[in-house]
């Protein structure tokens, strides 16, 4: 209650942490940089990790996850060879020849060469979509729900406009549209509309947060609306929006395979989805020899979104706050009324 | 309340007419606009140059050398009858495809839909009730397995398995070339026989996620108090399954039913376009590669109104089966 305005500023910039204030206005001085670097690690890289490495999905998730990132930098470092056709015999089936362990396509292309040199954009337009939809969901829910009123519906109406356009469709248009080659920006066309829906359900969750008593507090001490929101609200909503947005990540995976496996999409280089495009419309369906060149890009595919799940399902424990000070060993006294509330985050 | 109800109807109209209007932009975003290309094929085609601006017009229902808001008054006020023009690709009315197309998508979507949700929310409870057995681990890995896998390569693989290698089901179609189109028993056999791949592989992959979710939601309600008290009371264990447990579990996945209905459409895009079904997808997606905007701009359409509807559905019945929820919801300003 004390806190003046002046050291509002430095607490908002400095720190993640949430008993800071009273630190930084009576003995700012005796912190040194060095401290509160150090308690930042601590605060948002050591125990996050502690509680995510407890879970088997994360670790399974990571894995999955860091695997791909090393074949992206396979692909970037140049460590394995491009992809061009006839470079090997037609045909060879997996593991045929080690040389090309995953079988070559009907043209004497690497399959292995195909799926890795195309790992860095996919998995670059992957994460630019899942920003993209969680960051405007997020904004746009919060605010709506926090501030209520004609801000909220004129912002749920737009979301609900939005929500009304189908996303293939209209993605489609847009593709053909504009064209767009950058990885960066097609995973943002692809989830286009997608923080709608997400926006709409997070704004309805910031309808009860807002109601609770540390909210009131803050707003009574006349608190700024972005603070309340930024260090009230926001900390209540992350496990739903890191589950959300490997679900949104995951939905880039889904539909830009798929139009890229109808051949929608412009590209300048085979990807995943045109690998499999070229294999379905290249008579891979008809013979039991080319099955390989239709399973391997599958195989690409289902694994990214595999290793994406299960890190969405650990991760959903890091940010549950109470999980999170019991498994870093910081309070006891939590873990016997909390039996029901972890049971519960473990399954969403 | 009755407010409620006016304005959520009276919204409807807006975003459909808001969505109208998207259409007609989205026609002149398109390379090259909706006229130069079609001039040039309509001249290739050997329509007198005198004609080919007529021809245009009754095409797209628009005039193209009039203002643009006359264009779009125009646009507009056809769409409101229900006349789309005529597609160029197929030389067809607009309606007419898309009334023999819908029926399929629906079907197709509906029933993967409905499965979908009945064969989650099965096992979801069930292994609710066991949490923590072996069953109940065994099926939590599935799920995340199902839902990893798109339901494209589902279909491709089942098209590649049962069609082509075993040659159990047909390859492509809704009904055979051989049948009679009409309501008769061969033919609804036929149309079953073509539409088992297509719901198979748009149900496959859903039910992964939809158990989760039933298996989460049971488990919140299970530690519930009234739970507990419907134990002690010593109410039979099937009452509280299906009366206690089941009713609280299923309903906050209502609305996700309804609105789930609607993002499937959109889906058909690629599913039909596999399996080669005439539905709604199928034609938006011929539409969108023959540069056919008026068969394009319909198909976009109808399947937004579709997605509204079913929004606007959620939203009022919704209210209607949880009393907890009062329609309208807060709207105190901060």
């Amino acid at each position: 209650m004390k806190r003046t305005e002046g050291s509002e500023p430095s607490t908002l910039v400095t720190d993640g942490g949430s008993v800071d204030w009273r630190g930084s206005s009576s003995s700012s001085v005796t912190v040194t940089r060095e401290e509160r670097l150090r308690e930042m690690y601590e605060e948002n890289f050591v125990k996050p990790m502690i509680v995510a490495w407890s879970d088997s999905r994360t670790r399974l998730g990571l894995l999955i996850i860091g695997f791909y990132f090393l074949i992206a930098l396979v692909a970037i470092l140049g460590l394995w060879r491009e992809p061009s056709t006839s470079q090997a015999p037609r045909y060879l089936m997996l593991f045929e020849n080690m040389t090309y362990p995953l079988g070559t396509t009907a043209s004497g292309t690497d399959l292995a060469a195909l799926i890795i040199h195309s790992t860095p954009d996919i998995l670059l337009m992957v994460a630019s979509g899942g920003l993209w939809a969680t960051g405007i969901a997020v904004l746009v829910g919060t605010v709506a729900g926090y501030k209520g009123g004609t801000v909220g519906r004129v912002l749920m109406s737009i979301s609900d406009f939005v929500m009304a356009i189908p996303g293939l469709p209209l993605v489609m248009i847009l593709a053909i549209t504009f064209n767009p080659k950058n990885p960066i920006l097609l995973g943002i066309i692809i989830n286009i509309n997608y923080w709608a829906g997400l926006g709409r359900s997070i704004h309805s969750q910031v309808l009860t947060i807002r109601e609770n008593n540390y909210v009131e507090a803050s707003r009574t001490m006349g608190v700024s609306t972005p603070r309340i929101i930024l260090k009230d609200v926001i900390p209540n909503l992350m496990p739903y929006v890191t589950v959300n947005f490997v679900f949104a990540a995951r939905y880039v995976v889904f539909a830009s395979i798929g139009l890229f496996f109808l051949g929608v999409l412009p590209y300048s280089d085979q990807n995943w989805g045109v690998t499999l495009n070229f294999a379905y419309s290249g008579g891979a369906l008809f013979s039991w020899s080319a099955a390989h060149w239709l399973l391997v890009p599958m195989v690409a595919i289902i694994g990214l979104s595999i290793g994406l799940i299960l890190l969405g399902q650990g991760m959903d424990r890091v940010f549950n706050p109470r999980v999170r000070t019991r498994l870093a060993g910081e309070s006891e006294s939590t873990a016997v009324t909390d039996e029901k509330d972890t049971g519960m985050t473990e399954v969403l | 309340m009755s407010n409620y109800y006016v304005r959520r109807t009276a919204r409807v109209f807006v975003t459909i007419f808001a969505v109208a209007t998207l259409t007609f932009g989205l026609i002149r975003l398109l390379p090259g606009g909706p006229f130069t290309q079609l001039r040039a094929q309509l001249l290739r085609q050997g329509v007198p140059a005198s004609e080919v601006d007529a021809r245009i017009a009754n095409l797209q229902n628009i005039n193209p050398d009039a203002p643009l808001w006359q264009q779009y008054l125009e646009y507009m006020g056809s769409v409101a009858q229900g006349n789309f023009g005529e597609s160029i690709s197929l030389g067809e009315p607009v309606v007419r495809i898309i009334a023999e197309a819908v029926p399929w998508t629906v079907f197709v979507v509906l029933v993967s839909t409905i499965l979908m949700f009945a064969i989650g929310i099965f096992l979801g409870s069930l292994q609710a009730y066991w949490e923590g057995s072996r069953f109940d681990k065994a099926f939590s890995g599935l799920s995340i397995a199902l839902m990893s896998i798109p339901f494209y390569v589902v279909a491709v693989i089942s098209l590649y398995v049962f069609a082509y290698q075993w040659g159990w089901l047909p390859t492509a179609g809704t009904v055979g070339a051989s049948v009679e189109k009409e309501l008769s028993i061969p033919f609804l056999l036929s149309a079953l026989e073509h539409s088992i791949l297509p719901i198979f592989s748009y149900t496959l992959g859903g039910i992964g996620g939809q158990a989760l979710a039933m298996r989460g939601n049971s488990i919140q309600v299970l530690g519930n108090d009234y739970v507990r008290v419907a134990r002690l009371r010593g109410l039979a264990d099937h009452r509280i399954a299906t009366r206690y447990v089941a009713r609280n579990a299923i309903l906050p996945m209502y609305t996700g039913f309804l609105l789930l209905l609607g993002f499937r459409l959109s889906g058909t895009v690629i599913l039909e376009q596999i399996f080669s079904y005439t539905g709604l997808g199928y034609y938006m997606f011929a539409a969108l590669k023959a540069n056919d905007y008026p068969l394009m701009m319909a198909t976009f359409l109808v399947i937004t109104v579709a997605l509204i509807v079913g929004v606007y559905i959620a939203d009022l019945t919704y209210s209607k089966i949880d009393p907890r929820i009062s329609a309208g919801g807060s709207d105190e300003a901060y």
